[in-house]
This record gives C-alpha cells, structure tokens and sequence, in this order.
C-alpha cells in the first residue's frame, strides 16, 4: 500500500512543486518569448502525460495487487487499444514538434538590416567587435593574433581598421533593434550565454558561429559561459547593457577602433609587449 | 496471424547439430578465473562494473559537496572537480551501465534463456572480460598519474581536452582515458560478436525469435546497435590520441592557447562531436534496451501476467535501436553545426517517443488486470517506469531543438539525462539483481535491507533530480565548479543545492546497505530453490541451481512463448516455456 501512496504523492507532489515553487526561469529579455511559449505547451502535454500514467498505475496497483485467490487475466495484444495510444501519442508529439519548428524557422532567419557584432571567445574572457563607420566587420584569422592584435584582425583590410575592439569589456546592444551575434573562438570551445536572452551558441575555434535576438528591454545582463572551457570556465562572465538609442550611441562613440589601438600600441610597443595576453 | 504462444511438438524439427562437448576446467584458475564459462564470466563482469561504480559513486558525493557547500572542503578544488565529474560520468556510462548490463546480464542471461550451453565463443568471451579489467585499471592509474585524471567532461571535447586549461590535458589524464575507452571498445566487440551469434545460432530447439523472452530482444539488440556505434567512439579516440601524442591536427584548427600560437591547424572540433554523439546516442539505447527487456520480464512475472503487446514490444525494441543512429545531433543543436540540422534531427528525435510511449503503455497496461506481487523486483520496476516516463518526457524539451536552446549546457539537461539514464537503468539493474541473484547463489537477498535499499534509493533520487530540473530553468549552467554572484540566480537555488547534496549523500550510503546484502546473503539469505519466483523462462527450469558449467543435462526444448503466465484452464499461474503440448489451453480461443 505504501507503493500506492507514493505514486500518488510522486505525481500530486510534482504538479504542485512546479506550480508553487519559487523556481521558474527569469524574466526575459529578448524576442524569444516564442520559445518559451514553446516550452509551456510542452510542460502542459507531458504534465498531463505523466501524471496520468503514474496514476493509473497507482490505481493498478491498489485494484489488482495480489490476494490470495486472485488470477490475473490472460490477454496477449490488443490491436485496437495499441492502435489508438500509437495515435494518440502521434498526436501530442506533432503538438509539440510543430510550433517548435515554427519558431526555429525564425531561429534561424536572420532579419535583414540585422546589426552585427561579434563575440571572441579565449580562455577565460570575452572581447567583443563591432562594425566601424563602414557598418561592415573586418576580416579576421586566429593566425594573425598578436599580443597587439588579440583578436587576429587583418591590418590589411580597410574594413578592419574602423572596427570598434572591446577587450574583456562591456558589451552594448540598442534595445529593439535585432542584432546577429557572430561568433568566434580563439582557443577552445565556449558559449555565449545570456539567459535572460533565452538563445545561446556554442563559439568553436575554426569557424563563426551566430545567432539572432532583438533585446526588448533595457538593463544590465550576466554573460556566462555555457560551454566546458577549462578551469575556468565558471569565472568566465561577461556584461551586456541593453540601452537606449541615446545612450547606445553615447557609450559607442567614447569606444576605440582597431586602428586607434594599433596607435596606441605602437607608441609603447618597445617598453612593454605582450601585455595583452590573457590572464593565466 | 501466426500465433506466437504455443505450438506442439511435432512442429519442433530435429536437432541441426550435433551438442559439442564444452572445454572443462582442469584446476581452480581455468574454472575461476580465467574461465570460459559465461556465467562465470558474468560475475566477473558485474563485480568490476560494480566496484568501479562505487568508485563513481564517491566521485559523485564529492562532485555534490562541492556545489551543495561551496568552498567548504578545501580539497576540492576547480581541476580536481572537473576531474571527478568527468571520471563520474565515463565510469557510469561505459564501465558501469554498458558493461553490466551486455557483460553481466548479457553473458549470465542469452545462453540461460536461450537453452544453449554457453556463448558460441567461449575462449574470445573470457579475453573480452580480461580486456574490459585491463580498460578499467588503465582508467584507474589515471588518478594516480601525474597531473591526475582529465577533467575534460565526460564528453572530452577537443580542443580543450588536450590543452593546458584542462586538467590531465597535458599531461597522462586524456592519454589514459583514450587507452581505456580504445581497450574498452576492442573487448567490447569480442563479446558483443558473441552475444550476436549465441542469438542467432546458439537456440535451442523450438526458440524461435518471436519466442524469446523480452530481455534476450533488448540485449540483443542493445549488442547490434553497440557493434556499429562503437567503431565511431574508437576511431574519435585514435585521432583524439594522435592530435595530443602526434601533433596531428583531425579536431585542432589553428588556436592560440593563452597567447601562444600553436602548430595545429585546419583540424575540426565539430567532427569530433559528431563522431562521438553518432556513438554516444545509441550509447543511451544500448543501457536502455536491456533495461526495457529485462523490465518487461520483471513486470510479467511479477504481475503474473502475460506481457501485453509482446510483438509491438520486439518492434519497438528494433525501432528504436534503428531511429536512434539518426538522432546523434540532437546533442549538437547549439554547437555550432549548420543550423537546417535542426529541423531533422528535431522530426527523427521525437518520432522515437511514440515507439518508446508504446513500450510505456504496454508495461502498465500488464499491470492492469494483473496479479501484482509487490516484490523487490516490482517494486524496482514500478519505480522504473516512474523515472523514466519522466526522464522520457523532458527528453521531449530537450529534443524539440527550438526547446533545447535555453535549456541546452543547463543542469535541467543534467537532470534530465540523470533520470532517464541514470536513475532508471540502475532501479532495473538492481531490479534484476533481486530477482536473478537466487538462480546465481541459489539464496535469495535479504528482503529487510532490499526494501530500505528500495525506498531509500528511488525517493532520494526522485528527490534529487526532480528539483533538479527547476534550476537548468532559472538558467544554471552545468559544468560549473561554482555559480558564484549571478543575479538571475536567487539564494533559495543554494538552498535547494544543498538539500539535493544531503539528498545524494543519503542515497549513496543506501547503496552500501544493497553492497552488504549482496555479500551477507551469500551465506547467509534464504534458500531460494530452483524456480524461487514460479517463471516461466528457461533459466529457471535448469537441473540445478546454481546452473553448472554446460547449464543443462539434456537441451531443453521450446514449446512456447515465454509469458504463458495464468493461462485460462492451466491449473499453476504459469506454464515454462519447456512445457510441452497444449497443456492447460483447452478452453483458450485460437487467435
């Protein structure tokens, strides 16, 4: 009897811990209400599933658990029954796949006229870049980073050069205006994770990565990273500051371009190069 | 349609070969130890998968001391944490779930339920468990190599697992890991041929396919799937090894590594992913098939009843073990690969629910009009499928990729993978033990300390993981030596951490209370007799208990299904499977 108790505790227990305990997810901050739509829909259907096989079999354990005397019946398949549970599970299980493939359809088109910035991933800091007066990001290769250049920008191309560099700073994005985030590691792998953003994407050294978001409200917001990257992979954290247009356009224009620091580093290349290695 | 239940003799033809004598031990070390006797080797078997498990098992409360009480222990450290999560979760997959379920169960079962005398290859089975030991010491000298073992993460991701930042990444750690995985996988696929042969060839008369019981159909199945997705592991592991030892570069592109420029170049870290998940998702139905197998059996005997559905259980048994080679990048959505996969790799991953609700329905739909004997291995069933429905059904979060993407790198994924492939397997490992140890002993466990075992162990682990789920939702990450100051993150998630850690420690001293039943009632449990649980299946019919080596005077022949349990008109509950006639089905309709 025990068993029946806590089978009905387990499946009582467990609705009512996700209704009334504190834990839920924080509030969003983006374009992404969509997926945690998703997710609803998906916590109702199998909610509804799981409770009511733990139930059922609860109650099956009370109404035929063994006496003396009792028999169990004899009974091999039943094509019908079998036939409508396939059914009805296909059902639930299209309910739930096809708003997800809807929404990552839009996952994975990026507006046009999405600004781009770009996020560089090292053990254990973020960088960030964003295009110059050009709107375009330069090119880049892991090959060219220098204790100078830390984020291997090709001094050669033109749209590098007015590329706005933030070294282990903060990063800015204007509020309601979609922004493709292109990825990039030097190193190993990491990723880019926001959670009041809801999306994320892992950063893999060899190839840019990206994904969209338009953030939707104002605020100051943790980076972490989310993918295993060493040591210190927990104290890899990062800011982004959703602003105001205003205020974005204020913050960006106190930023340096690639080639002021080039500038800056020339001037005092002598004295001391290699302080812009990453710490240990 | 072909009735699967019974037959009569005269359709059971002639033996197509002859018996052939088996090599008999001379001296107590070819009868012992290197013995080629698959039951024997079975033992072997789960006694090293379980005494690396507590080994695991430690790793694991450690893990928990640390995020439950940050900072409290000393000891613990950022790389000694990163080397006893990954040392945790390889030890559980591979050298635990894998080997005992296929070495343990595999080898003590397939030749039992199938009346055949042993495995078809008695001399590569007995190499296949010295290799496995050699694959578990290797893995065991990595924490007493320099710089330790790697910590790297179960997953060993290149780069970072070969580089500075990792624990053992430079050092002996990921080079002992590769050694053992690559030892592990060559014993592997000794055994594994033979599990897949003895099936094929090695039945008895009468032993059709569609008459074996369901554990052999999941083991067997189980073995296929690991004999085509090993390979993908072993080759990983080969070129993982000669990027670190050689200087090659499959899986290194060019990276500066703390400001350093490194020599490799042009490599892909992605193709190693996909390498490893092509292994590492089967890998999840090769521990859960057994495990479906073996439960069916348990709920049907223990229900006494008939297992509901057996022929939609052997297709969903082959469908899924089919399905799940095309769901590998399901693990991928966020890593980077062409985002199109997506659509996929999300359609093919939850199509494989419906066959695996299927089985679901089927097993409560046996409890329903049964004859439920709430024994220790029913109870562990009913625990089973509790924590697997629900580790089933967050599996349709995290498989519905647009779902994934918050949730993915979070410890609801933690939760999730905990519950369907850690919890649920492991209640039916221990299921199968209560229920199979009389046949291997001949006693049976103590009932006392299998019920504190059982409660202790399924509500502390419901209690640990369920929570669990709710912190991958606030936006916890995994893998993370300590959350630190996060403000999306709220104190009473510390407080539930610490309650899942007292929790973990509660269920890990449970476990020594089963450890010491094992041993006690060696000696010292009930005499079980020959058939303690009245089933039907030919491993309960042998001459002798325990079976001795060669299993069988005279080869048992099959005249029926394995589930004839309360079979209208029959005057016992069950009829075995070795019963011959149409004994006791006078009164059954013809289907």
């Amino acid at each position: 009897m025990a068993v029946v108790v806590i089978l009905v505790l387990v499946a009582v227990g467990s609705v009512l811990f996700h209704l009334l305990s504190p834990w839920w997810w924080t509030p969003i901050a983006s374009n992404w209400n969509y997926i945690d739509d998703t997710l609803i829909i998906t916590f109702w259907i199998t909610g509804v599933v799981f409770v009511a096989v733990v139930l059922f079999m609860a109650y099956c354990v009370l109404r035929f658990r063994h006496r003396p005397g009792n028999r169990a019946a004899y009974e091999p398949e039943n094509r019908k029954l079998e036939g409508w549970l396939a059914g009805g599970t296909t059902l639930g299980v299209a309910a739930m796949l096809t708003p997800g493939l809807f929404v990552w359809h839009q996952f994975v088109t990026v507006p046009d006229g999405a600004a781009e910035v770009e996020v560089v991933g090292q053990q254990w800091l973020w960088s960030f870049r964003l295009p110059g007066a050009d709107g375009k990001l330069g090119t880049s290769e892991t090959r060219d980073i220098t204790p100078e250049n830390s984020l291997g920008l090709n001094r050669n191309d033109a749209a590098a050069l007015d590329d706005v560099v933030i070294e282990g700073g903060e990063l800015h994005l204007e509020v309601g205006k979609p922004v493709k985030m292109l990825l990039r590691s030097v190193d190993v792998l990491h990723d880019f994770y926001v959670p009041e953003f809801r999306a994320k994407m892992d950063m893999v050294p060899g190839m840019v990565t990206y994904f969209w978001l338009t953030p939707t409200r104002t605020g100051t917001f943790e980076v972490l990273c989310a993918e295993l990257c060493g040591t210190g992979h927990p104290q890899m954290r990062g800011t982004v500051i959703v602003n105001s247009a205003a205020d974005y356009q204020a913050w960006l224009s106190q930023q340096q371009t690639f080639s002021q620091l080039q500038a800056k580093a020339g001037t005092k290349e002598t004295a001391q190069a290699g302080n812009a290695a990453p710490a240990q | 349609m072909v009735d699967i239940r019974h037959g009569t003799g005269e359709q059971i033809g002639p033996a197509e070969v002859e018996d052939v004598e088996l090599y008999h031990p001379h001296s107590w070390w070819t009868r012992y130890v290197f013995s080629q006797d698959a039951k024997i080797i079975a033992v072997q078997y789960a006694s090293t998968a379980i005494a690396i498990g507590m080994v695991a098992l430690v790793l694991s409360w450690l893990m928990r001391l640390q995020l439950g009480f940050p900072g409290a222990f000393a000891f613990i450290d950022a790389e000694r944490y990163y080397q006893f999560i990954t040392m945790h979760g390889m030890i559980m997959v591979i050298y635990l779930l894998t080997a005992l379920f296929l070495g343990g169960f595999g080898n003590y079962l397939i030749p039992l339920m199938l009346g055949a005398r042993d495995m078809v290859f008695p001399y590569a089975n007995m190499l296949s468990y010295w290799l496995y030991l050699l694959a578990v010491l290797v893995l065991v000298a990595s924490f007493f190599a320099p710089g330790g073992p790697t910590g790297a993460g179960w997953t060993l991701y290149p780069p970072q697992a070969v580089l500075s930042g990792t624990p053992g990444g430079k050092d002996w750690g990921i080079i002992l890991m590769l050694s053992s995985l690559i030892l592990f996988v060559i014993g592997f696929t000794m055994g594994g041929l033979n599990y897949v042969v003895t099936v094929l060839q090695g039945r008895t008369r009468g032993m059709t396919l569609m008459r074996m019981p369901l554990t052999v159909w999941g083991i067997f199945t189980a073995t296929v799937m690991a004999l085509l997705a090993f390979p993908a592991l072993f080759v990983a592991c080969v070129m993982m090894l000669f990027d670190r030892v050689l200087g090659t570069s499959f899986f290194m592109p060019a990276i500066v590594e703390m400001g350093e420029q490194l020599q490799h170049g042009g490599g892909s870290p992605i193709l190693f992913q996909h390498l490893f998940w092509f292994f590492g998702h089967p890998e999840v139905y090769i521990v859960a098939l057994p495990a479906f197998g073996i439960v069916s059996d348990l709920i049907s005997t223990h229900a006494r009843k008939n297992i509901f559905g057996y022929r939609m259980m052997v297709w969903a048994i082959v469908i899924i073990g089919a399905l799940s080679f095309i769901v590998w990048a399901h693990h991928m959505y966020v890593s980077g690969m062409n985002p199109y996969f997506g659509f996929f790799f999300a359609t093919t991953t939850l199509i494989i629910a419906v066959p695996t609700a299927i089985k679901v329905y089927n097993w409560v739909l046996t409890l329903w009009r049964g004859d439920i004997h709430l024994t220790l291995p029913m109870l562990f069933a009913l625990a089973f499928i509790v924590t697997f429905v629900n580790g089933g059904l967050t599996g349709l979060f995290l498989g519905n990729v647009v779902v994934d993407v918050p949730l993915s790198d979070t410890m609801f994924v933690v939760a999730h993978f905990h519950m369907v492939m850690g919890v649920a397997p492991i209640l039916v490992i221990f299921g199968a033990i209560y229920h199979w140890y009389p046949k291997v002993t001949g006693r049976m466990l103590n009932e006392a300390m299998g019920q504190l075992h059982f409660w202790v162990t399924f509500v502390g682990a419901y209690l640990i993981f369920f929570p669990m789920h709710y912190l991958g939702l606030i936006g916890m990450p995994r893998r993370y030596y300590e959350m630190g100051e996060a403000a999306f993150v709220p104190a009473s998630a510390h407080t539930l951490n610490e309650f899942i850690t007292i929790m973990a420690l509660i269920v890990g001293a449970a476990q020594v209370v089963f450890l010491f039943n094992l041993i006690w009632s060696i000696r010292h449990g009930r005499e079980a007799g020959g058939n303690p649980w009245r089933a039907t299946t030919l491993e309960w019919q042998t001459p002798e208990t325990p079976p001795r080596h060669g299993n069988w005077k005279e080869l048992p022949v099959v005249y029926r299904w394995a589930y004839d349990y309360s079979v209208p008109g029959a005057a016992e509950d069950f009829i075995p499977q070795n019963q011959p006639g149409s004994a006791g089905l006078a009164s059954e309709e013809a289907s």
